[in-house]
């Protein structure tokens, strides 16, 4: 099919979005690879994810498309930030120094080689198209409907998975985060203090 | 006619490449977590994506678990990264060298 044709077959709307939609995409990993203040990337992260967002809509998943604008762009880039004001290190990384050298060259490369790599393999086929043994996508009216039903029967044993891996990640991360008060943690802790004060 | 599904693939793969770039890029711990996240999503937009082409729910089914894992590991992950950095000053993964053997 020639390109041209391709492009005037495509609806304007959906084009239209796509294209929108994918500027957001790239304009935002772009955002997040290159901002030299972690803030910044995050902030680039949340347009990634709507942008990720805006074409789930396009492809029926109305529901994973709500999910994602409030766990990712609500919750995890939130978490993000919360981390970084915590820590303290929205500091400037120096990207002058580099202990690796040509680390980023080589860097580029290897992607570029796994980008090459992904859509050589897109090429041959081994995805047997086959379906597995579930219904349509459907529209937006029962979009939430169909992923219920199949989430609470077929993959229900999954799904009671899901719940004691987050039980047991809200336990890790309670443990993490505690504070252990010890003479030898206070110890550690002023070292600490007279370690950023040298840093600075 | 709407937008082909390899449009979508394609973009899917582009930014899955600037996450693995991202990750080998960068030396902020926490930047590195981000591109990670970023590739998750290149790869949920696969499965959205296989979902519609297929006709299938199960590719968005399959999305839903895979938010959830996201979810649980950023959680660890950065309650890793705030301990780390609790005792020390550095954000990058250089400062990290006392894990070298």
């Amino acid at each position: 099919m020639e390109p041209t044709f391709l492009l005037a077959a495509i609806a304007k709307p959906d084009l239209i979005t796509f294209a929108a939609a994918a500027l957001m995409v790239i304009g935002g990993a772009f955002g997040v690879i290159a901002s030299r203040n972690p803030v910044h990337s995050a902030l680039s992260l949340v347009l990634t994810m709507f942008g990720i967002a805006v074409l789930f809509i396009e492809q029926d998943a109305q529901f994973l498309a709500a999910v994602q604008v409030i766990v990712y762009a609500g919750a995890i880039v939130v978490l993000f930030l919360f981390v970084i004001m915590l820590l303290g290190v929205d500091r400037q990384e120096i990207f002058g120094r580099e202990s690796l050298r040509a680390q980023r060259p080589l860097a580029a490369a290897a992607g570029v080689i796994a980008l090459g790599e992904v859509l050589l393999l897109a090429r041959t086929t081994w995805a047997t198209g086959a379906h597995a043994a579930n219904g349509p996508v459907g529209n937006s009216y029962d979009n939430v409907q169909r992923i219920a039903a199949e989430v609470f029967s077929t993959y229900l044993l999954p799904f009671e998975a899901t719940a004691v891996l987050l039980v047991i990640a809200v336990l890790a991360a309670v443990y993490l985060a505690r504070r252990v008060v010890t003479a030898n943690a206070e110890e550690e802790g002023s070292k600490m203090v007279e370690g950023k004060a040298v840093d600075r | 006619m709407s937008v082909p599904g390899s449009w979508y693939l394609i973009l899917a793969a582009v930014l899955f490449s600037l996450g693995i770039i991202g990750v080998l890029v960068r030396r902020n711990v926490i930047v590195m977590f981000m591109c990670i996240e970023m590739m998750l999503n290149a790869v949920n937009l696969t499965f959205v994506t296989f979902a519609r082409m297929l006709g299938d729910i199960a590719g968005q089914v399959l999305v839903f678990f895979v938010l959830v894992v996201a979810a649980a590991e950023v959680v660890v992950g950065l309650g890793i990264i705030v301990s780390i950095f609790r005792r020390r000053v550095g954000a990058t993964a250089d400062d990290l060298h006392i894990l070298k053997g």
